[in-house]
This record gives structure tokens, C-alpha cells and sequence, in this order.
């Protein structure tokens, strides 16, 4: 690292590098800065999972008071939110990051600082919504934040605008995040890979980041309007000035349904890309499973008013959602039988990862089909705001985007980390999981047709509601399966973190399909010495089942153009994080300035940003001792 | 529709299994519904789970046959056929899929249909205005000259219609044995039916999440038989009768409650639950049982009952502090109104 310090340069350009911390801080490159993505994702993955059990906890039995009510809306508003938009959002983007640009055969991603600072941005919007807890104002009207309960009348403390701005500082992160991955998918795959030899997971990745890309702008304005109604008093969204209170209904979820599929189509092409690998078969219907993802995301955007059924909006919108949402069924449906085909006339293996993902396809069948039965209006009258709801996406959310993440951790981390996590300990997360996962969720669907409203921070003793008691200890009984297998793949990843870096090129007993496989594990710095030219589909395994050793490639060896770390990133994230504490506070700060001077810290690096030329610097692989750490 | 009734037995099935669930007997609820829409809604939940059974059933199958029969076999280092896919089979589940969509698509449809109808026109129909508070139901009869809250007394077998707001933040009205909920928009009106089947004490719940003490907001579904509901009409139409030595009681009520809390048969009471036939009631509060005790807990200190309650408390050490006696008094009077 010392000797990396200083520039590495073939024409005459310094550029200062750093280690240690420093490193971490400034860089740009992918590989670390999904890790970082997976490393802040764990760390509120593990807070959404202890305020879950604060859930459970208090609602194992009839009328405890483990929480407060007012406690208890905070947490389910913090739960749902930190799940969804700190835990899983991060880590499938750590995938991604770390992942699809090794699996074109790219050498970084298209915008290296744009996406450093789509990490900080999501990184300092989660840390602003989280010390909404250490001030006590927490946002407690649901992670929907339903107007007028989030609005100025009747949420009088802080609590929603940490929600507000939080997310709106975090949705900003994740938008250019998504059009880094776009102009990187379109314009940086290696010679040959066509968009139909691409992987699954890439292309997942693909079309989750259009759907950020017209999704989250709905949300953002959403934010914003609902900030003028609260800092500003806007109106917008209040009836006595002649607001709309399903406005806003819409336009979340205008956002929130395609935000659901921005979630779990990556972890359908984490699954597709492990079910072939350790079946030793190609992807069943390539063409088909891809087709599927494109309707599924088009589709993303029809349905939203299937969570407003009961909000009045009339039969004819409510049946034609309805419709809309049951189609959504059928690819989905293509891409189940098309991974069961995959795995027939294979040869299975049953390690970790692909237990997860094998475990992933009946789970996330049954929350698929529950999806179903939501979708038809009168029975939604019923499930509507029940537990059966809170069963269903928890088995979509749960069951299909963690199993499928898990599945994906064991899969690529000997790539992103030079070692295999433990499979004996392994088996043990996975068994422990799935078995818990099953026994919290299952009984929640009889729960909610006994007709247990969701959102209820207690419920009355047997004489009111026979059953609910024996039924919820159940549930809480599995989130502590789900805890310790939580807890044991943590000491997993710190046993095998102290493990020397052995794992191979292609770890997986040389089953590897996808350029990811055919570099170093971890890979260099700059991914590819030469980029290689692709084939066709699996383009890795096509050339082993030729008989060759690596790949064939593309051009000479010679040095390669990296791009310059910077600090700015961070600064302007935390200006930012400064402005949107002003805004929140002028009323204590009399005045806006310092907002306005948070605002001013990232313009200012904006312009520095600009008037700089970044000229980068170069690697040479042949000499790569001396530039890589 | 006769796809509906070919579920029963699945259906059988899966109610003993709720049976055994709910510890004994299935009480009245989703899935044992006695209201017209309820049940129509429990057919449209049978036909999707049956729909939706076999699926699960033929994806599980297929699942287990495939790793058992495909498990990597040790030493086995052979490479299996690298399958492109198949069009026919492709072609077959996505063909079936449609079709099993397009039998539970229909029902759905019609029945969107006919439990969204505007009743509010139909002369046959009992009218009620529904209007939700936080954490309380006000319930007024505008044909029957009747205000009252908390409970919402019902004849069996008519039509009721429903015309539903809020006054403060989005509620949504659920009573789960009768049939399936609407939200209560404030600043808009819904409008939602029901008929319900069966005589009976039912829950009413509050289903959108709403503040503190959203789990709380309830009211009870009060179905009477068509002479008890003309006498119940006819009875909470008379000025509130008063007999026995309350006279202390009424005082102290008009000096500390009836700002908030009407109890004429006609007055609106906007700001707290109407109390005219408040002894008659299921329970204090929506939640604690009707007796002397209850009563006088809920009066010294409702927040500690219903978190983020709007009334004040009377007990000790309050400013509204009332004694003892002069608890034991109101109550007295309270427990007066029928």
C-alpha cells in the first residue's frame, strides 16, 4: 500500500492514492464499494432485525407492555423502512456493484465517482433517519406514511421529517446508483457479449435500475411535496385547505409497487445465476426467463392500485388493477418452472448457496400465490391491513429477496473476498432460518383471517380473541430461530474473514458460467488484465467445455486507465446531510442558513468537481506487484 | 358461478384446520363470516386457494421429484445436457396460468361490482353515517333521527349502507364477520354495504393504522332481530329516562361532560362518543368490559386505557380532579343511561 501512495503513472500524471481508512473514504472502485454497500446494509439489516423482535417480543402474548404504543408505531415505521430501503436496497446493490461489472467483462463501472457518491448519499440519508432515535422524535406513521397522519397536524414532533429527508437524501443515492449500472450495462460489455449473452443477473440488474429510474423520481416529488406541507405548510395533502389525502396514496405507490420489483428482481437473478451453477446446466429458456423479467418490470408499473382497494376509488379501477396484478402471475410463474427445469436432468449439489436458493422457489411460490389471492378486490376487502398481508410480503420479502441474497452471499463471496465461508455452519444458518422463517410467517396468514388488523401494538386477552395468544407466542418462537442463524452467520463471516485468502479463480470445483469466475479471486483492482472476447451465453463455460483454460483475449497487455480516488464524494454527501438538518431546524436555528450552507458545501464541490479535469492514472498489469494491495 | 362451490371440500379441510387453530370453536370471523358480503368474499377466497393450491401442489411436486431424482451422485463427473429450453412445455405453463386466471378473473370482476355498489339511494336500505375519530366511531341513523357511537346496532337480513368519513386522520371500518372493510377518507366521502345474516355481537376494528391507540379502536357490531331493532329505535329516540336518586350524578355530568359528550337522542355529539344508551353498551371505552369499576378507571384516566386518548382524565391529582363520591355518583348516572 505504501508504495500505491504515490502514482503509479505512465503519462505523467500524479494522482495522490491513499491507504487504510483514507482508502475506504476516497475510493471509486466497484469491488470496494460494494463491499462498503454490503458492509452499512448489514449494519441495518441487523438494526431492522432487532427492532422486528422488539415486534415480536411485544406482541407474544395479549396486552404487554414490552413497548409503549406511540414505541410501537415508531418501530414498525422504522422496521419497514430500514428493511427496505437501508437493509436489502444496499446489499442487492453491493451485489451489483461487486458483481455485474466483472460478469460484462467491464473494468469499472461507467461513472466511478457518480456511483462512490450514490453510496455516500444512501449512507448519510440512512444515518440521518437513524438518529431520529437518539433525538426521540421517530417517525411513526408507517413506513407509507399516510397522510394526515404523517402530516403537520397530527404528527407534531420531528419524527416524519427524519422519515422525509432521510429518504429523500437516501433515494437520491439510489437513483444515480441506477443510471451509473444503466449507461455501464449499455455501453461496457467486452466484445460479443450481445444484451442476449448476458447474464440473468445482470439483466435483472438491468431492468431493477430502469425501474429505479422512472420510479424513485415519483417518489422524490412525494417527498418534496409532503416536506412543503410540513416545514413550509404547504396544504397539498390537507382536506381542510382543499388537499387530497389519496394523492398521496397514489403517488407512493405509484413508487412502492415497482419498488417491490426493484427489490426481488435481482434476487431472481441471484438465484438464476446459482441453480445453473450447481446443477451444471444452462439457464432452462434464457430467452424466455428474460423476456419474463422485462413483462414483470412493465407490469411493475400497472398495479399499484391494488394496495387501494378499499380506499373508495370504485369497481371499475379496483377490477381493472385486479386484473392487471393477476397477470403479473404468469411470468412469474415461467420463471418457477423454468428454474425447476433447469435443475431436471442436472446434477445437484446441495451446498449452501444452493440450498438458499432451492429453499428461495417454494417460499417465494407460496407468497407469490397469496399475491394472487390479494389481487381479487373483495377478498382484499377482508385481507386488507391484516396479517395476512403482513404474511404475504414477508414471504416475498423474507422468502424470496433474503433467501435470495443469502443464496447470493455464499455464492460470490470466495470472488469478493478471497475465501468460502464455512458450508458445515452454513447448513446450520440455513436450516435455522428457513425453519424460523416458516414458523413466524405461516400462522400470520390464519391470524390475519381470523381478522387481526396489522400495525397493532397489542391485541385483547383470549375472551375477546380465542386463539391469537398461542398463535403469535408461535410466531415470536420463529423470529428466535431467525435471530440465531442471523447471529451465526455473522460469526461465519468474522471465522472466515480471519482465514487466509486461498479461494480459487473458480472456487466452485471449476462449475463457474460467467466471466466473474475466470479472474483472480478477489479480483485485481482493475478486473481484467486483457478483456476477453465473449461467445456466447455462459461465455466461461463455453470455453472450458472447449477445452481451453481461459479466455480468449481481446487485446494486447498493456496498460490500463483507472480512474482518480476523491474525498468529494463524501463532503458532498455530508453537505447535504448539514442542508436537510437546517431545513428541519430553522425554526430552532432561526433561519435558513444553515441549510443554505450545507447546500453551498455540495455546490461548492460540485464546481470543483467540474473544473478539475480528472485524468486518472494508469495500471500495468505486468508489473501488478507494485500497484496492487 | 358454479365454480364456487366446487371448493367445499378443500374448503372443509381447511377450516378444520382453522378450527384447530383457533384453539375450539371457529368464532365468528373472516372465515366463519355471517354477512352476505363476507361470505361471497370467503367463496372468492376458496376458489383462489383451491386455484392457487394446485399450483403450489404441482410446483412442489415437480420440486421434489427433481432433487431427489437429479441429486449429484458421487463420482458422477459426467456433463448433463445443456438444455436450451423447450417451447411446448414454455408455452404450457404459461397457456394454463391464463387459463386459471382468466376462471378466478370473472367472479372477481363481477363480485368488484356488485360489494362496491352506492346504496345510498336504495329506499329499502337502513342508512348510517359512519364518522371516525381518533380513537372512537361515531354512527348516525339520519332517516331514524338517531345519533350514537361505539356501537353500531344493526337489523339482520337488510341492507345497510354506509356513508363513511373521518374527521381527522384516514381510519378504515372493518367488521370481520360480516363482510370486508373501506377506508374512512377524511375530506371524502365512501360509500360501502352490508347485510348481515345472523343475530349477534360482532367486532368492529379499526384497520389503518391511525395514531397510539390504533389497535384499540374498536366498536361492536350490534345485529338485531327486526323487532328488536324498532324497539331499540324506539327506545333510544325517547329523551334519556332517568329514574332512581341520580340527581347528583346529572350534575356533576353537566358541569364537567356534556361540553363534549351529548346525550339527546338528536344532538350530534362531534367531539366525544355520544353517550344516549351508554349503560346499554358492549363495553367502556370500546374495550374494557361494562361495569361500575371500568367506568370509573376510564373517567380518572383514559390515556393509560387508550393511549393518546383526547379526554381529559378526572382522577387524582388532575385538574378536573373528581372525588371519590363524586365518581361513584356519575357512574351511578352513567350507568342510568339506556
Amino acid at each position: 500500500m505504501a508504495n500505491a501512495a504515490s502514482a503509479h503513472a505512465h503519462d505523467g500524471h500524479h494522482v495522490k492514492r491513499y491507504g487504510g481508512l483514507m482508502d475506504w473514504l476516497t475510493t471509486v472502485d466497484h469491488k470496494k464499494i460494494g463491499i462498503l454497500y454490503l458492509l452499512a446494509g448489514a449494519f441495518f439489516f441487523i438494526v431492522g432485525g432487532i427492532e422486528a423482535m422488539l415486534i415480536r417480543l411485544q406482541l407474544m402474548a395479549p396486552g404487554l407492555d414490552v413497548v409503549s404504543a406511540q414505541h410501537y408505531n415508531e418501530i414498525i415505521t422504522m422496521h419497514g423502512t430500514t428493511m427496505i430501503f437501508l437493509a436489502a436496497m444496499p446489499i442487492l446493490f453491493g451485489f451489483i456493484n461487486a458483481i455485474l461489472p466483472l460478469q460484462i467483462g467491464a473494468r469499472d463501472v461507467a461513472f466511478p465517482f457518480v456511483n462512490a457518491l450514490g453510496f455516500w448519499l444512501f449512507l448519510f440519508g440512512g444515518i440521518l433517519l437513524n438518529i431520529s432515535w437518539f433525538v426521540g422524535e421517530v417517525p411513526d406513521a408507517g413506513w407509507t406514511a399516510y397522510v394526515p397522519l404523517s402530516g403537520e397536524q397530527f404528527s407534531v414532533h420531528r419524527g416524519v421529517d427524519f422519515f422525509l429527508m432521510g429518504l429523500q437524501i437516501a433515494g437520491f443515492g439510489s437513483l444515480i446508483g441506477a443510471i451509473n449500472f444503466l449507461v455501464t450495462i449499455i455501453n461496457m460489455r467486452a466484445p460479443g457479449m450481445s444484451f442476449m449473452r448476458m447474464p440473468l443477473f445482470t439483466w435483472t440488474a438491468f431492468i431493477a435500475s430502469a425501474l429505479i429510474l422512472f420510479a424513485f423520481p415519483a417518489f422524490t416529488i412525494g417527498l418534496v411535496l409532503l416536506t412543503f406541507d410540513r416545514l413550509f405548510s404547504g396544504n397539498i395533502f390537507d382536506p381542510n385547505m382543499g388537499g387530497n389525502i389519496v394523492l398521496w396514496q397514489h403517488i407512493f405507490w405509484i413508487f412502492g409497487h415497482p419498488e417491490v420489483y426493484i427489490l426481488i428482481l435481482p434476487a431472481f437473478g441471484i438465484i438464476s445465476e446459482v441453480i445453473p451453477t450447481f446443477a451444471k446446466k444452462r439457464l432452462f429458456g434464457y430467452s424466455t426467463m428474460v423476456f419474463a423479467i422485462i413483462l414483470i418490470g412493465f407490469l411493475g408499473f400497472m398495479v399499484w392500485v391494488h394496495h387501494m382497494f378499499t380506499t373508495g376509488l370504485g369497481p371499475v379501477a379496483n377490477a381493472l388493477f385486479a386484473v392487471a396484478t393477476m397477470l403479473i402471475a404468469v411470468p412469474t410463474g415461467i420463471k418457477v418452472f423454468n428454474w425447476l427445469f433447469t435443475m431436471w436432468g442436472g446434477q445437484i449439489r446441495f451446498n449452501t448457496a444452493n440450498l438458499f436458493a432451492i429453499g428461495f422457489v417454494p417460499t417465494f411460490v407460496m407468497g407469490g400465490v397469496t399475491g394472487v389471492m390479494l389481487a381479487v378486490p373483495p377478498a382484499d376487502f377482508q385481507f386488507h391491513d391484516s396479517y395476512f398481508v403482513v404474511a404475504h410480503f414477508h414471504y416475498v420479502i423474507v422468502g424470496g429477496i433474503v433467501l435470495g441474497l443469502f443464496a447470493g452471499l455464499f455464492y460470490w463471496f470466495p470472488k469478493m473476498f478471497g475465501r468460502s465461508l464455512d458450508e458445515t455452519l452454513g447448513k446450520w444458518i440455513f436450516w435455522l432460518f428457513l425453519i424460523g422463517f416458516h414458523l413466524t410467517f405461516f400462522i400470520q396468514h390464519f391470524l390475519g383471517m381470523l381478522g387481526m388488523p396489522r400495525r397493532v401494538y397489542t391485541y385483547l386477552d383470549e375472551s375477546q380473541n380465542p386463539g391469537w395468544g398461542w398463535m403469535n407466542a408461535l410466531s415470536t418462537s420463529g423470529a428466535f430461530l431467525m435471530s440465531i442463524a442471523t447471529i451465526l452467520l455473522l460469526v461465519n463471516i468474522v471465522i472466515t474473514m480471519k482465514k487466509p485468502k486461498t479461494a480459487p479463480a473458480d472456487p466452485w470445483d471449476g462449475l463457474g458460467r460467467t466471466l466473474e469466475w475466470t479472474i483472480a479471486s478477489p479480483a485485481p483492482e482493475y478486473n481484467f488484465a486483457q478483456t476477453p472476447i465473449v461467445r456466447g451465453i455462459d461465455a466461461w463455460w463455453k470455453e472450458k467445455m472447449d477445452g481451453k483454460t481461459a479466455m480468449t483475449p481481446a487485446e494486447p497487455l498493456g496498460p490500463i486507465h483507472m480512474p482518480s480516488p476523491s474525498i468529494l464524494p463524501i463532503i458532498m454527501s455530508f453537505g447535504l446531510f448539514v442542508a436537510a438538518v437546517g431545513f428541519m431546524y430553522s425554526d430552532v436555528l432561526n433561519g435558513y442558513y444553515v441549510a443554505i450552507g450545507g447546500l453551498a458545501i455540495t455546490l461548492f464541490c460540485m464546481f470543483l468537481r467540474s473544473v478539475y479535469d480528472d485524468h486518472g492514472f494508469h495500471l500495468d498489469p505486468t508489473e501488478e506487484e507494485g500497484v496492487q494491495s | 358461478m358454479m365454480q364456487l362451490f366446487k371448493g367445499k371440500r378443500i374448503f372443509l379441510l381447511f377450516a378444520a384446520f382453522a378450527v384447530l387453530l383457533s384453539g375450539c370453536s371457529l368464532e365468528a370471523s373472516p372465515l366463519n363470516p355471517k354477512g352476505l358480503q363476507g361470505k361471497e368474499q370467503l367463496d372468492l377466497m376458496i376458489l383462489s386457494l383451491v386455484i392457487m393450491t394446485l399450483v403450489v401442489i404441482v410446483v412442489y411436486v415437480i420440486a421434489v421429484y427433481v432433487l431427489v431424482k437429479y441429486r449429484a451422485r458421487k463420482g458422477d463427473n459426467s456433463i448433463p445436457k445443456q438444455v436450451e429450453g423447450n417451447h411446448k412445455l414454455e408455452i404450457t405453463w404459461t397457456v394454463i396460468p391464463l387459463i386459471l386466471l382468466t376462471i378466478l378473473a370473472v367472479p372477481t370482476i363481477g363480485y368488484s361490482f356488485k360489494h362496491d355498489q352506492n346504496l345510498s339511494n336504495d329506499p329499502d336500505a337502513v342508512k348510517v353515517k359512519v364518522t371516525a375519530h381518533q380513537f372512537w366511531w361515531e354512527f348516525s341513523y339520519p332517516e331514524l333521527g338517531i345519533e350514537t357511537s361505539q356501537d353500531l346496532v344493526m337489523p339482520v337480513g337488510k341492507d345497510i349502507s354506509f356513508e363513511m368519513t373521518s374527521v381527522d386522520v384516514m381510519h378504515s371500518f372493518w367488521i370481520p364477520a360480516i363482510g370486508g372493510k373501506k377506508d374512512t377518507n377524511p375530506g371524502l366521502i365512501s360509500y360501502f354495504h352490508l347485510r348481515p345474516l345472523e343475530v349477534g355481537v360482532f367486532k368492529g376494528k379499526c384497520a389503518e393504522l391511525c395514531g397510539p391507540s390504533h389497535a384499540l379502536m374498536d366498536f361492536k357490531a350490534v345485529v338485531l332481530s327486526q323487532e328488536d331493532f324498532d324497539a331499540w329505535v324506539a327506545d333510544m329516540k325517547e329523551p334519556t329516562s332517568i329514574s332512581g336518586d341520580v340527581a347528583t350524578g346529572e350534575a356533576i355530568f353537566k358541569a364537567n361532560c356534556i361540553q363534549c359528550h351529548a346525550i339527546q337522542p338528536e344532538a350530534r355529539s362531534p367531539v366525544a362518543p355520544h353517550l344516549n344508551g351508554f349503560a346499554d353498551r358492549e363495553r367502556v371505552g370500546s374495550i374494557l368490559e361494562m361495569n361500575e369499576d371500568n367506568i370509573k378507571d376510564w373517567i380518572r384516566d383514559p390515556q393509560s386505557i387508550k393511549p393518546g386518548s383526547l379526554m381529559p382524565g378526572f382522577g387524582e391529582g388532575t385538574s378536573l380532579e373528581l372525588s371519590e363520591e363524586e365518581l361513584n355518583q356519575l357512574t351511578k348516572y352513567l350507568l342510568q343511561l339506556k
